[in-house]
């Protein structure tokens, strides 16, 4: 009964945000002041069945019925119940359904949090957030109803992947989904005022925190994808290249981007074309990701099941919406460009050069992934584009990138003065080269230039980011939680390249045989294997290896790593057992059973490594500070003088 | 099409684990090394998303058995990948072939890079010219006005200087 | 702020359509293409060297052995599920007249044996390849998969995953046909 009214609630849905689409947008283009009107009410009442609909499957997970297909796959009696909540988007039916409530979460928030913008506006948004639902709950309807039922129903499940029942891996979709649907919030904003004709920096500025949100829930989701693989998978590795990784990565680098050329666009009102664009694009990218991730076209550990049946609707729905949106853009963007005078040495080319390499990144994301289809698509062969690839890539990359991080923030807008710049910044820079070159040798005695350059430019970011936190905190006037906000975030990347730097360059890895009783050193660590024993879990068994841990000879952690098989599992899972630290973690993970006791193991030195995933905090902070700022506080908003606008008119 | 909802539900169901720990006896750190590079850039031809490194498979065991055996004869990095590629193709090196069909690959960002420095230049050029224009414009008109202004002044001087 | 008016070229506004109209065009392909095949490239080259031992027979089967008519060889083995698929094309191929040599791939011989009585034995011989070494040589990554050798002992086409008849009709008879064209 429940899984029919969740069913039948998708299909209310779909029928009240096809009136949420259609009847404000219409009503905005023939000013009727009553179906502008209709926006928000439909909002909420479809937020209220997607949810209805989303709480029948979580219950139907919760209370174990099997006579429903999606849950009969994905848990079974012995699941325990915070991965029976999780498990409902843990395969592709249920992640519609997420994907569907956050759309209609961020259209909500959107209908209350925008009573200072104009109704119009905020019919239009509304109606092409709706019309991005629609696709969604068609989706669901049409291809993947989660709601399926089976008979003869099942008594018992298959378990969802013990790879996923993981607390990390729990939230980590909720979080990149909040991402990847916040981005369409910056879409649907870009859109109407694309059809509305007016391009401007209000335009921008009423963007600018939903998309700064959005990109920091896409910060966090990425960063806890990484760092659930890194304790979980137990091969010690934090980021694969992998095709659906790099399918979150693009749409967070282009939003990247684009939340840095709105500021440009807000306070100069310039780059109007390159950020309508960004916007476009940073929502195409997140639906490409969902394309990619569904259709089989690439292999990837993450694909769901794949069906190309599928494929074809999600490419029809993204030549629909990036189609349709593009061919606005061609059509309604201005047929004139607006540019500012900003000199050659300014803070406006310098965020342009930024948009430049950020997009160049994503780029070399986006070709990296696809070229095996292309050259497949060509008859040419198969070939593997993998992480030797990106690696270079990025590296490259990241030296214009880092650099301009160091002076973009200092830099005047509108015009600044090369000298100035260079009294000013010469001494960090040769600071920062001269510490980052001489680390490398203080570590091990030997030059490593790429680690040396790695650090150097971390360290550019870091001392220039502080010094302008310093200097401005010693202008009297309080310090706005924007600063504040930028200043952590553009930290958190220092700490995010010095982490990776160490850990690519230091890393030490060992595949050994150890006897009970026997004794390893390395990186200035010892370890001492002391054997296995027999642990029982809630639904597995498994063999908990002892290995005691020393430094300097004093014993600091006992590591218990552990070889698991699952209920209804007949290969063995490796959980891996880490010695957390600041400056580094000690990870092991246990091989085989061996004879006598012994048995092969996995053990690593990785240093800096939690500064990877600290920096990723630090940047999800600095964004939320970003859009905590006073300026954004609905009274004060309220109440703002409306600056003059820009009203650029299409050429007819 | 069942084919494909098998393998695909063997997908689902059958997690990645923990890399598959052999251990090896090896002649020197530096061979070490290269066993390990060498086995983290070749792509499992089985599972297809992991290194040979990191696969359990059976042929993933089997081709480590092979590098370390060829690292033993004294082979070269370069012998061991042109072994792999020719029994199983390009499809194996995660590292991509630098050939002409994958220039695009490797020079395309770096192109993309070089392209919108020019773009940028280019835009800001012509928004300086513009503003340079506009100078001058606003330029003259200020002239203008301190000379009519000027002119003002003098008369209302009369003959006192 | 100073504004400038310059008009953007059409082209200009419509490029980013235009890419991601071409990028849908390769999606859509792509959608047709199986991205978990990989090709072989023994294709047009001789046949690895090799010298296996035959199942329950003395001798052995070399690489030379291949030569003189057209071979089909049959990678198998008793713990692939696949290959019991296909194991009624291949029965027919070998009553067809065709020389199916069997590959017994990385199995115990008991269990090839025991395969083979139940479900019946379509091979001239079958060569023996307990380790995987030779499979390696091959490019053998899975079974079942089945190779086309030609009367010059040249490897002619590879098929990954069971034969059927799709494939014998659509590329193994053609192919033979061609092979059989160049005998002449």
């Amino acid at each position: 009964m429940i899984p029919e009214l969740g069913h039948f609630a998708l299909i209310i849905a779909l029928g009240i945000t096809i009136i949420q689409s259609l009847v404000p947008l219409w009503g905005a283009a023939r000013n009727d002041a009553a179906m502008i009107a209709v926006a928000r009410p439909a909002t909420y009442v479809q937020l209220f069945f997607v949810f209805l609909s989303y709480l029948a499957l979580t219950y139907a997970f919760i209370v174990h019925d099997f006579s429903v297909a999606y849950v009969s796959h994905h848990s079974n009696l012995l699941q325990p119940l915070i991965y029976r909540i999780s498990g409902v988007w843990g395969s592709h039916e249920g992640s519609l359904l997420l994907w569907a409530l956050c759309l209609s979460l961020w259209s909500t928030a959107v209908a209350i949090y925008s009573k200072h913008l104009p109704d119009a506006l905020v019919a239009r948004v509304l109606s092409v957030m709706g019309m991005v639902s629609i696709g969604f709950l068609l989706f669901m309807l049409i291809t993947s109803n989660p709601f399926e039922r089976r008979f003869p129903a099942p008594l018992d499940g298959a378990s969802l992947n013990p790879l996923l029942q993981d607390p990390g891996l729990a939230i980590h979709p909720p979080m990149l989904y909040m991402g990847y649907v916040g981005f369409s919030v910056a879409f649907a904003f870009a859109v109407a005022a694309l059809i509305g004709g007016r391009l401007d920096a209000t335009w921008a500025r009423w963007s600018r925190p939903w998309t700064t949100i959005a990109w920091a829930f896409l910060t966090l989701g990425i960063a806890l994808g990484s760092w659930w693989a890194y304790n979980e998978l137990g091969w010690g590795g934090w980021w694969f290249w992998d095709p659906v990784e790099n399918a979150s990565f693009m749409p967070w680098l282009v939003g990247t981007a684009l939340i840095h050329s709105l500021a440009v666009t807000e306070k100069r009102g310039v780059f109007k074309s390159w950020t309508v664009l960004l916007a476009i694009m940073a929502f195409s990218l997140s639906l490409l990701g969902t394309f990619i991730v569904r259709s089989g076209v690439l292999v990837s550990v993450h694909a769901f099941a794949t069906d190309p049946a599928r494929g074809v609707f999600i490419l029809i729905f993204l030549c629909i919406v990036v189609g349709g949106s593009l061919a606005l853009y061609a059509w309604r963007s201005d047929t004139v460009s607006t540019t500012g005078s900003f000199k050659w040495f300014s803070r406006e080319t310098a965020l342009m050069l930024n948009n430049v390499v950020m997009v160049t990144a994503a780029i070399a994301v986006f070709v990296g992934t696809l070229y095996p289809l292309v050259v497949d698509a060509f008859g040419l062969g198969k070939i593997s584009v993998g992480r030797p690839y990106f690696d270079s890539m990025f590296a490259l990359i990241g030296v214009p990138l880092l650099l301009l991080l160091g002076f973009g923030p200092t830099m005047r807008w509108k015009s600044d003065d090369p000298a100035r710049i260079r009294n000013q910044m010469q001494g960090m820079l040769i600071l920062s080269l001269a510490i980052g070159m001489v680390l490398p040798f203080m570590i091990d005695g030997a030059l490593h230039i790429g680690a040396g350059l790695g650090l150097a430019l971390a360290l550019w970011v870091g001392i220039t980011t502080i010094v302008a936190y310093i200097k401005r905190a010693r202008s009297a006037s309080k310090i706005p939680l924007a600063f504040t906000g930028m200043t952590l975030a553009h930290f958190g990347v220092a700490l995010f390249v010095a982490g990776v730097t160490m850990v690519m360059t230091y890393e030490k890895e060992k595949d050994l045989r150890m006897e009970p009783g026997q004794t390893y050193e390395m990186s200035g660590y010892e370890f001492k294997f002391l054997g296995t024993r027999k642990v029982q879990g809630p639904n597995y068994i498994a063999d908990e290896g002892r290995i005691e841990l020393y430094r300097n000879g004093k014993l600091i952690n006992e590591l218990n790593p552990q070889k698991r098989i699952y209920n209804d599992q007949n290969n063995p899972m490796t959980e891996a057992a880490i010695d957390v630290g600041f400056m580094r973690d000690v990870y092991s993970a246990l091989g085989e059973e061996l004879e006598n006791g012994a048995w092969s193991m996995r053990l690593y030195h990785k240093p800096l490594i939690r500064w990877i995933w600290l920096g990723s905090l630090f940047m999800t902070i600095g964004g939320v500070l970003a859009i905590s700022d006073k300026r954004y506080r609905r009274s004060r908003v309220a109440k703002r003088q409306t600056e003059i606008n820009v009203q650029v008119v299409p050429q007819s | 099409m069942r084919a494909i909802l098998f393998i695909a539900l063997a997908f689902v169901l059958a997690p990645a684990y923990a890399g598959p720990v052999v251990t090896y006896d090896f002649a020197s750190d530096e061979q070490e090394a290269l066993f390990n590079k060498l086995s983290n850039e070749l792509r499992c031809l089985v599972c297809q998303n992991q290194a040979i490194s990191d696969s359990n498979a059976d042929l993933a065991r089997d081709l480590r058995d092979e590098i370390y055996g060829m690292l033993q004869q004294g082979k070269s990095e370069q012998e061991i990948v042109d072994f792999m590629v020719a029994r199983y193709g390009d499809f194996v090196l995660y590292r991509p072939p630098m050939k002409p069909m994958t220039y695009v690959l490797w020079f395309g960002p770096a192109l993309a890079l070089v392209v919108g420095f020019f773009v940028v230049v280019r835009i800001v050029r012509k928004q300086r010219q513009a503003a340079a224009q506009e100078i001058t414009a606003e330029d003259m008109e200020r002239l203008k006005a301190l000379r009519s202004e000027a002119g003002r002044t003098d008369k209302n001087e009369g003959g006192a200087g | 702020m100073t504004e400038e008016i310059q008009k953007k070229s059409p082209l200009r506004r419509l490029m980013p359509l235009i890419i991601f109209a071409l990028l849908v065009a390769l999606l859509w392909y792509g959608l047709s293409l199986n991205p978990r095949l990989v090709p072989s490239p023994l294709i047009g080259k001789p046949a690895p060297e090799f010298e296996l031992p035959l199942l329950n027979e003395q001798g052995k089967l070399t690489h030379l052995d291949l030569k003189g008519d057209i071979t089909l060889l049959n990678v198998f083995a008793s713990w692939c599920f696949a290959c019991r698929q296909e194991h009624e094309a291949i029965t027919q191929l070998s009553r067809q007249g065709f020389r199916v040599i069997g590959f017994n791939y990385k199995d115990e011989p008991q269990d090839a044996t025991a395969w083979l009585r139940q479900f019946g034995n379509p091979y001239y011989v079958v060569a023996q390849d307990l380790d995987g070494r030779a499979g390696i040589d091959w490019g053998v990554y899975g079974a079942p998969e089945t190779f086309v050798i030609d009367h010059n002992g040249i490897v002619r086409d590879k098929r990954v995953g069971p034969v059927d008849a799709e494939y014998i009709s659509e590329t193994l008879m053609p192919l033979v046909q061609q092979i059989r064209s160049e005998q002449t």
